[in-house]
């Protein structure tokens, strides 16, 4: 069977950054910094709003603004486990700059173009054009290896950090490396299954390994199956369903294996 | 006729009141104020500002539920940020504590989407929900706000002490017999609800700001508690009130203003307790240095 190309293409955006959020999802999870990634992605939002007041590539705004909001978490928050309190008022005043970008938008001369251009950027999976879709993949993939490569000392450094202080492992400048990470994987997962959404995929799939095992190869592996599955599953459902957007049915389904493993 | 802002501030205020709309904007505002900073002070003091984030984008599959049962919009606010608390509440670990309130997120956005997609109707803007539009409140809906916010008042009020004590020390107030996990429960109950009640009116952006901005600046100022809810209370009707003002003056929106003055006065706060704590402990060296007993008593 032939399969038709937007799908195809869903396929290929949706199974790579999969493959990121679980990996960086574990860690987030472990990490107990949710909160973090929930901020980035509203802060995707006003990065494209903000770029298309400036007349810039919406893309460009997207990913400056998460990086280096992520940045400023990381920076603020001090410890490794940047606190809610930070991360909530930063949070606060993106939301704010984002209201101020949109009436900026309204207000001016042909700016609502904008205000549309930058609601495509939050597109679903079913939209997503053959380039975008292997862009969205090079960079899941590329996410997914530098988790890999940072594995073992961030383990060490989010398990036990005076150990790994000891160690002569950075831990503060891996915290923030690892911030960043999570800015880059927000600001594209945002494309693919819309910011409000992505945070589903970091949390659910992770949330459900750490439940299953405490071994962290076993889990890491737990957590990208799982979302790979899900994943699959979301976009089936929404193939045949119609009413029912492929993002949502993506976390709903993950919402399910969570709950799931609750009851074990 | 165009605001303008002069250096008369009997004046500016005069002509704040001149429209009822303002009027009724600034009044929805100061008791949400009132109602949030209170709250907002457990809130910090518990840790929860993911789960309250999260407490209020349950509005919006509550109003898109409401609208496809045909039902009361406050009906599925309630109903949804109620089951939200629930989920919520519950002994486990820091990270499962992330994970499951991220879940419940994305839970809402997603059944927001469904429902809405069921509904097939434009609902109102979703941008709208997000951010609000405080200038469109009318006269009822202050009413409906005030009402909220005395249950709420009232609730805390009933629960404070015992919810003090089970939040800042849960082993001991076990051991003293308080019910914790209950009290856990309530507490997230009671967010949810002020949340839902007055994200609908207001917006969740001007609700969060409110809710964590005014607590967490008093919390970096004083960690007495009767003080402490007093500064917060304070710090929040002049952020939401000046806020509002700077908006009606230069026609940008108000929740832009209340965010950046939330920001702004929390980095100060911040800011000044590093400083004062550095001076402390600068002052405690010396003493030590010196051999004075008042440094040892300090240090030690």
């Amino acid at each position: 069977m032939e399969l038709p190309g937007f799908l195809g293409n869903a396929l290929l955006a949706g199974s790579c950054i999969a493959l990121a959020s679980g990996l960086i999802g574990w860690f987030v999870v472990l990490r107990g910094q949710v909160f973090a990634g929930d901020a980035l992605s509203h802060v995707a939002f006003t990065g494209a709003l903000a770029a298309a007041a400036a007349g810039l590539d919406l893309r460009v705004g997207l990913f400056l603004a998460t990086i280096l909001v992520a940045l400023l978490l990381a920076l603020l928050g001090g410890r490794a486990l940047a606190d809610d309190v930070t991360i909530g008022v930063v949070f606060v005043w993106v939301l704010g700059l984002g209201v101020l970008f949109l009436s900026l938008l309204n207000s001016g001369a042909g700016g609502s173009s904008g205000t549309i251009a930058a609601r495509t950027l939050f597109g679903s999976l079913f939209g997503l054009s053959a380039g975008q879709a292997q862009l969205a993949a090079l960079i899941g993939v590329a996410l997914a290896l530098a988790v890999l490569t940072l594995g073992r000392p961030l383990l060490l450094a989010s398990i036990d950090a005076p150990l790994a202080r000891a160690q002569g492992v950075p831990v503060r400048a891996l915290g923030v490396v690892f911030l960043a990470l999570l800015g880059v994987y927000a600001a594209e997962a945002t494309q693919a299954v819309g910011a409000l959404l992505l945070l589903g995929l970091l949390a659910a799939p992770a949330g459900a390994a750490h439940r299953l095992t405490a071994n962290p190869y076993r889990g890491l592996a737990l957590a990208v199956a799982i979302a790979l599955l899900c994943t699959w599953a979301g976009l089936a459902l929404a193939y045949w369903i119609a009413a029912v957007p492929p993002g949502s049915a993506v976390i709903l389904v993950a919402a399910g294996v969570y709950a799931l493993t609750m009851l074990l | 006729m165009n605001p303008h802002l002069t250096l008369n501030l009997v004046q500016d205020v005069r002509e704040l009141l001149a429209y009822q709309f303002m009027v009724n904007a600034l009044e929805a505002a100061g008791v949400v104020a009132v109602m949030a900073a209170v709250v907002g002070w457990f809130m910090v003091l518990r840790r929860e500002t993911f789960a309250g984030h999260t407490l209020s984008v349950m509005a919006f599959p509550g109003a898109a539920a409401a609208a496809l049962a045909g039902l009361p919009l406050a009906v599925g606010y309630f109903v949804f940020c109620a089951a939200g608390a629930l989920t919520i509440a519950g002994r486990r670990s820091v990270a499962q504590q992330s994970a499951v309130i991220g879940t419940v997120q994305a839970v809402g956005w997603a059944a927001g989407f469904v429902l809405l997609s069921l509904y097939g109707g434009v609902l109102e803007d979703l941008e709208t929900l997000l951010f609000g539009s405080i200038l469109g409140v009318t006269g009822g809906q202050v009413l409906t706000l005030a009402l909220v916010a005395a249950c709420a008042l009232a609730a805390l009020a009933l629960l404070g002490r015992r919810l003090f004590f089970a939040s800042v020390d849960p082993p001991l107030a076990a051991a003293g017999g308080l019910p914790v996990r209950t009290l856990a429960s309530a507490y997230l109950l009671v967010l949810g609800l002020a949340v839902a009640a007055t994200a609908q009116i207001t917006g969740v952006l001007l609700v969060f700001a409110l809710l964590l901005a005014p607590a967490a600046i008093a919390r970096e100022l004083t960690p007495r508690i009767g003080l402490g809810l007093g500064l917060s209370v304070v710090l929040a009707l002049l952020i939401a009130w000046v806020g509002l003002g700077l908006s009606y003056f230069t026609n940008y929106p108000s929740g832009f203003f209340v965010s950046t003055l939330a920001l702004v006065l929390f980095a100060l706060a911040r800011g000044t307790r590093h400083l004062r704590g550095g001076a402390a402990s600068r002052l405690t060296r010396r003493r030590r240095a010196l051999g004075s007993p008042r440094g040892q008593a300090v240090g030690g």
